[in-house]
C-alpha cells in the first residue's frame, strides 16, 4: 500500500474524530446531554486502558512468554467485578468532592495539602512519560511497517519526523477539545465520545484480524487449537511470583493510572454507570485478548525468522495480501495510541496546572489572584502542560532509541503509578491515615521503584553505573538495585514490586500511627471514609459573616465564568429566601462554593483562594466534635437547635432588611412629596409669571415669541411628569393594554439607541454590541420594550462617570428566555443603594438633573413585569449592569 | 413483651438485597482464587505445552465471572439506599 494513501487514511480518520468530538461538544453545549452520559459510553471510554501496548504488544508478549499476558487484563477484571469494594466509594467521593485528578483526591483527603498533590503529580508524570513514549513508538513502528512495503520493514527514512508529527497532532487535538472549558466536572464530552468511538474501532480491528487468522489462515477453531497445543515456541511455564505480582500490579494500575482515574471518576462517575461497567468492561477486555494467542502462534509459524512479534497484528495480514484488513488493524493501533495519549495528557495537564502552576502563581502574585483573569491563566497553564507532557514523551522516545520491547516499558509505568495505591486505599478506608504518613509512603515507594526498576531499565552505565549494579549504592552490598537487602534471584519486576509495596505501605502506616493530623485533615478524613453517610459533608470551617458576598461573586466569576457564577449565586440567594444575586455568605454556602471551585482548579488552590477572601479557615470545637462518632447524637440534637437558630437569624435578617427598606421608602416618599410639589410648582410659577407679563400686552413680538416658547417648554415638562405618573399607575394596576406582535430585537435596540442619543449628546459614548446574537424575533410588545431599553441606555449615558464611557449590550438565551445585559464601565451603584434604585422617586445623585423625577427605573420594572419578565441589577460586573429578562413568546393573559 | 427498637428480622426484599451485596463483595475473592489456581497445577520445570488448555480454562473462568457480575449488577443499583448497609444485619 502506498505510504501517501496511508497518511491520507489517517488524516481522514482524525478528521472524523474531530467531527465526532465537535458534534458532541455542540450537543452538550445545547444542553442535550442525553446519551452522551450513558453507561455504554462510560464503559467504552474506560477502554483507554487498552493502549497500543495491548493492541500490538500483547501479541509480542504472548509470543515471548505465553499466557502471561492475560495477567494485565485479569487484574482489572477482578477490580471491576469487585466494584462494590473500592470503585463505588471512589466514584462517590469523586462526585461529592468534585475531584479533578488522582493527585487532587489525595491532596484533598489529607487536609488539602498541596505538597501531596505535587508528590502525586510528580509520580504520575515520571511514570507516564515512558508510557506516552511507548505509544509514539508503536505508531511510528506501524507506519514503518507500511512504509517499507515489506513485512519485516523497519527502516522508515525519517522515523523521528513521524513521531514529531504524531505528537504535534495529538497535542492540537487535546488542546482543542480538552481545554475548551475550565470546569473539569462538566467538560470533555467531545473527548469522551471520541474515545468511545476509538474503543469500538480497536475492538473491531483486533477481532477482525483474529477472525481472519483463525478462520482464514488457521482453518477453524479446532485446527488452531491443535496448532497451539503442538506449538513449541510460546513455551509457557507459569511463574507463580510473576503471575501473582502482575495481576496485583495491573489491578492497582487500573485504579491509579491518571487516565483511568480521569474517565472513571472525573469525567462521569455514577453508580449506575459503574454497575454496567462492572461486567461490560471485563467482557471488553476478554474480547480484546481472545485472539491474542492464536495470532501469536500462527504469526510465529508463518512469519520469517527474526520478524518483530510486536507487529504481527499488522504484518500477518500484510504478508497474506490482505491490505484492507491491515489498514483496519493499523487504524485500530492508531486509535488505541491516540486515545491513550489524549486522555493521559489531559489528566496530567490538569494535575500540573492545579498542583504546580496555580499554587506557584498564587504564591508569587497573591494580589493578581484577586484581580487577574484566573480562567485564562489556568487554561494557558493546562495547554502548556499538555505540550510539555507530550514533548517529554517525545524526548523519552528519542532517548530510549525506540528499540525496547513494548511490554517492558508499560509494566514499568504500571509499577510506578501503583505506588499511589496504598495511600489511596488507606485514605478512603482508614481515618487514622495522616498527611505525614502519606508523604512518607509515597516518597519511599517512589524512590524504591525508581532505584530498583526505572533507572536499571536503561542498562548499566547509563544512569546508574555498573559498579552500583554489582556492589550497590555507595558500595553497600545490600543496596544493589536488583537485589535489595541481599534478596537475589527474584525476577526484577517482582523484586521491585515487592520491596516498593512493602516499604511504601510500612512507611505510610508507621508514620501515620505516630503523627497527629491537623483539624482540616481530620474533617476531610471523616468525610472521605464515611462518604456514604449522608451528613458527612466535609469541613465547614469558614468563619461566619466575614466574607463579602460580592467579593466572592467576583472571584467565582473569574473561575467559573459569569453565567455559571451568577446562576449559582442566584440559586443560593433564592434558597436563603432572598432576591437578587447576593446570598449571605453562610459557612455552608462558602463550603459549597469552595467545592464547586475545586472542580475547576483543585481542592488546594480553591481553599487557598477562598481563604484570601474569607480569612483563615477556623475549625471550631463543634466542628471537631462532629468528627467524633460518640457524640454524634448530641450533635444531632444541637444541630437541630443550630438549624432553628439559623432560621431565626435569617428571618430576623430578612425583617431587618424589609424594615430598612420601608424606612428608606418613607423617607423617599416625604422627599417625593416635596420633590413633586417642587417639580410641579417650578414650571407652574414660570408659566404664571410669563403669562402675566404677556397679558399686560405692549411687548415687542420677539419677546412675546420667546416667552411663549418658555411657557410651551414648561408645559411640556409638566405634561411629561404627569404622563409618567399616569403611566406608572396604569402599569401598577395591571390594566395596561399590551400591543403584542412579532418584533426583531436588533431593530428594537437600534430604535432605542437612536432615541437615547439625545440624552447628553455632547458626550462621546461608545456602544459595544453583539449583532449576530441580537438578530432574533420575539413575541412581545415592542414599543414597551423599547421604552425600557431607552431608559436603561439614557441612564448609562447620564450617569456613567468613566472618562471614556462605554456601554456593552450583550444578548443571551437560556431555557426559553432572552437576557439582554447593559453593562457600562462607570463606577456602578453602591451596594446599599442597589435595593432601592427600582423604587419610585429614587434618585441617587443630584448630578445632571436633566431627567424626570426618578420614575424611569420604576416604570421599567413595571413594564417588564407586564411583559412577563424582569429587570434586575447585576452586581460584580465592573460598572453598572442591568439585565433585562423576558420570555421569547408572551402569551396573552387570560382575560 | 417489651417493644423492640428495630425489627429482628428484615423483610424478605431487603434481606435479599443485603445478601446480593455480600455476593458482590465475594465475587472478586472467588475470581482471584480461580485465577490464581493455575499456579498450583503447573509445577515449575514441566514443559510448557499446556498453553491451549490453560488458555481455555482461563477464558472459561473469565467468561463465568463476567456472567455472574452481569447478573448481580442490576440488582445492586436499583433502589440502593444511601446507607452502606455493610454490617448485613440490623442493629
Amino acid at each position: 500500500m502506498p505510504f501517501n494513501l496511508l497518511v491520507l487514511f489517517c488524516l481522514c480518520y482524525v478528521v472524523m474524530l474531530f467531527l465526532v468530538a465537535f458534534l458532541a461538544e455542540r450537543r452538550a453545549a445545547e444542553g442535550r446531554i442525553g446519551w452522551l452520559r450513558s453507561p455504554l459510553i462510560y464503559t467504552l471510554s474506560l477502554s483507554i486502558y487498552c493502549t497500543a501496548w495491548t493492541f500490538y504488544g500483547a501479541v509480542g508478549y504472548a509470543a515471548r512468554s505465553g499466557l502471561e499476558f492475560v495477567t494485565i487484563y485479569l487484574g482489572p477484571t477482578l477490580v471491576f467485578i469487585g466494584w462494590w469494594w473500592v470503585l463505588r466509594k471512589l466514584v462517590r467521593i469523586g462526585r461529592q468532592q468534585r475531584v479533578t485528578s488522582i493527585a487532587d483526591l489525595i491532596s484533598s483527603r489529607f487536609g488539602k495539602s498541596n505538597l501531596l498533590g505535587v508528590v502525586v503529580t510528580l509520580i504520575a508524570v515520571v511514570a507516564a512519560t515512558p508510557y506516552i513514549a511507548l505509544q509514539l513508538q508503536s505508531v511510528t513502528l506501524s507506519f514503518a511497517v507500511f512504509a517499507s512495503g515489506t513485512p519485516e520493514g523497519w527502516a522508515l527514512p525519517n522515523r523521528d519526523a513521524t513521531a514529531v508529527w504524531v505528537a504535534g497532532g495529538l497535542a492540537l487535538f487535546t488542546i482543542l477539545f480538552g481545554t475548551r472549558n475550565l470546569d473539569a466536572k462538566e467538560q470533555h464530552h467531545g473527548v469522551v465520545l471520541a474515545i468511545a468511538v476509538e474503543a469500538v474501532v480497536k475492538l473491531v480491528a483486533l477481532l477482525a484480524v483474529g477472525a481472519f487468522v483463525v478462520w482464514g489462515i488457521g482453518g477453524g477453531m479446532a485446527a488452531v487449537f491443535a496448532r497451539i497445543e503442538a506449538a513449541s515456541v510460546p513455551d509457557w511455564v507459569i511463574k507463580p511470583d510473576r503471575w501473582f505480582g502482575m495481576i496485583a500490579v495491573s489491578g492497582a494500575a487500573v485504579i491509579c493510572l491518571p487516565r483511568m482515574f480521569q474517565v472513571m471518576v472525573v469525567e462521569d462517575g455514577d453508580e449506575r454507570h459503574m454497575a454496567l461497567a462492572s461486567w461490560a468492561f471485563p467482557a471488553y477486555l476478554m474480547l480484546m485478548s481472545l485472539f491474542i494467542v492464536p495470532i501469536a502462534v500462527i504469526g510465529l509459524e508463518r512469519m520469517p525468522e527474526g520478524s518483530n512479534p510486536d507487529m504481527f497484528v499488522l504484518t500477518l495480514p500484510l504478508a497474506e495480501g490482505q491490505a484492507g484488513l491491515a489498514m483496519l488493524a493499523f487504524l485500530g493501533g492508531f486509535s488505541s495510541a491516540t486515545s491513550m495519549v489524549i486522555v493521559e495528557s489531559i489528566a496530567l495537564a490538569t494535575m500540573v496546572s492545579n498542583h504546580v502552576v496555580m499554587p506557584l502563581w498564587l504564591r508569587l502574585a497573591p494580589q493578581s489572584a484577586m484581580t487577574g483573569d484566573v480562567r485564562r491563566i489556568v487554561l494557558l497553564a493546562r495547554r502548556l502542560s499538555i505540550i510539555a507532557v507530550l514533548a517529554l514523551g517525545y524526548v523519552y522516545y528519542r532517548m530510549s532509541g525506540g528499540s525496547v520491547a513494548l511490554a517492558a516499558m508499560g509494566l514499568i509505568a504500571f509499577a510506578g503509578v501503583a505506588q499511589v495505591l496504598p495511600v489511596l486505599i488507606g485514605g478512603i478506608f482508614w481515618r487514622g491515615a495522616t498527611k505525614s504518613g502519606a508523604v512518607a509512603g509515597l516518597a519511599v515507594g517512589f524512590c524504591v521503584w525508581a532505584f530498583t526498576l526505572l533507572l536499571p531499565f536503561f542498562g548499566p552505565d547509563t544512569v546508574l553505573s555498573a559498579a552500583v549494579f554489582d556492589h550497590g549504592l555507595f558500595g553497600l552490598g545490600w543496596l544493589r538495585p536488583q537485589a535489595l537487602f541481599g534478596v537475589t534471584g527474584m525476577d526484577p519486576l517482582v523484586h521491585s514490586l515487592f520491596w516498593s509495596a512493602a516499604l511504601n505501605t510500612a512507611a505510610f502506616c508507621l508514620v501515620s500511627l505516630f503523627t497527629f493530623p491537623g483539624p482540616v485533615e481530620r474533617m476531610q478524613g471523616a468525610a472521605f471514609v464515611n462518604v456514604f453517610d449522608a451528613d458527612a459533608a466535609g469541613p465547614q470551617g469558614w468563619a461566619r459573616g466575614r466574607a463579602e458576598p460580592e467579593a466572592l461573586l467576583v472571584m467565582a466569576q473569574r473561575i467559573l465564568g459569569e453565567e455559571a457564577a451568577l446562576s449559582l449565586f442566584e440559586g443560593e440567594a433564592r434558597a436563603q429566601g432572598k432576591g437578587g444575586y447576593l446570598p449571605d455568605a453562610t459557612p455552608d454556602f462558602v463550603a459549597g462554593l469552595e467545592r464547586r471551585l475545586a472542580g475547576s482548579v483543585g481542592a488546594a488552590t480553591a481553599h487557598a483562594m477562598i481563604s484570601q477572601i474569607v480569612g483563615r479557615a477556623t475549625v471550631s470545637v463543634e466542628d471537631l466534635m462532629a468528627v467524633a462518632n460518640e457524640t454524634a447524637q448530641i450533635m444531632e440534637y444541637s444541630a437541630e437547635l443550630e438549624a432553628q437558630r439559623e432560621e431565626l437569624t435569617r428571618t430576623a435578617g430578612a425583617l431587618r432588611e424589609a424594615n430598612e427598606k420601608l424606612k428608606q421608602l418613607s423617607v423617599q416618599k416625604d422627599a417625593f412629596l416635596s420633590q413633586i410639589s417642587h417639580e410641579l410648582r417650578t414650571p407652574m410659577t414660570s408659566i404664571r409669571a410669563f403669562s402675566e407679563i404677556l397679558t399686560e400686552g405692549d411687548l415687542p413680538p420677539e419677546v412675546v415669541a420667546n416667552y411663549g416658547r418658555i411657557i410651551h417648554d414648561e408645559a411640556i415638562r409638566l405634561t411629561r411628569l404627569l404622563d409618567d405618573l399616569l403611566d406608572l399607575s396604569v402599569l401598577e394596576n395591571g390594566s395596561v393594554q399590551l400591543n403584542i406582535g412579532l418584533v426583531n430585537l436588533q431593530q428594537l435596540l437600534d430604535r432605542a439607541l437612536a432615541a437615547a442619543s439625545h440624552t447628553r449628546p455632547e458626550r462621546d459614548f461608545t456602544v459595544l454590541r453583539d449583532l449576530p446574537a441580537e438578530s432574533l424575533f420575539l413575541r412581545t410588545d415592542g414599543d414597551r420594550l423599547v421604552q425600557v431599553f431607552i431608559n436603561l441606555i439614557s441612564n448609562a449615558r447620564k450617569y456613567c462617570d468613566a472618562a471614556q464611557p462605554e456601554l456593552k449590550i450583550s444578548v443571551r438565551q437560556r431555557s426559553g428566555r432572552v437576557m439582554v445585559d447593559f453593562v457600562d464601565n462607570g463606577s456602578g451603584i453602591a451596594k446599599q443603594s442597589q435595593g432601592i434604585i427600582f423604587e419610585k422617586f429614587a434618585r441617587l445623585t443630584d448630578q445632571s438633573r436633566a431627567g424626570g423625577a426618578g420614575l424611569g427605573l420604576a416604570i421599567c420594572r413595571e413594564v417588564m413585569a407586564n411583559l412577563g419578565g424582569q429587570v434586575t441589577y447585576v452586581p460584580g460586573r465592573g460598572g453598572a449592569a442591568f439585565r433585562v429578562t423576558l420570555p421569547f413568546r408572551l402569551e396573552k393573559r387570560a382575560a | 413483651m417489651a417493644k423492640r427498637r428495630a425489627p429482628l428480622f428484615l423483610k424478605r426484599k431487603s434481606y435479599r438485597l443485603r445478601r446480593l451485596r455480600d455476593a458482590a463483595r465475594l465475587l472478586p475473592l472467588v475470581g482471584g482464587f480461580l485465577v490464581l489456581l493455575p499456579i498450583l497445577w503447573s509445577p515449575s520445570g514441566s514443559s510448557g505445552a499446556d498453553t491451549a488448555w490453560d488458555g481455555i480454562y482461563l477464558f472459561v473462568v473469565w467468561f463465568g465471572l463476567v456472567l455472574v457480575a452481569a447478573a448481580l449488577a442490576p440488582g445492586l443499583v436499583h433502589d440502593a439506599p444511601e446507607g452502606d448497609g455493610g454490617d448485613g444485619e440490623p442493629r
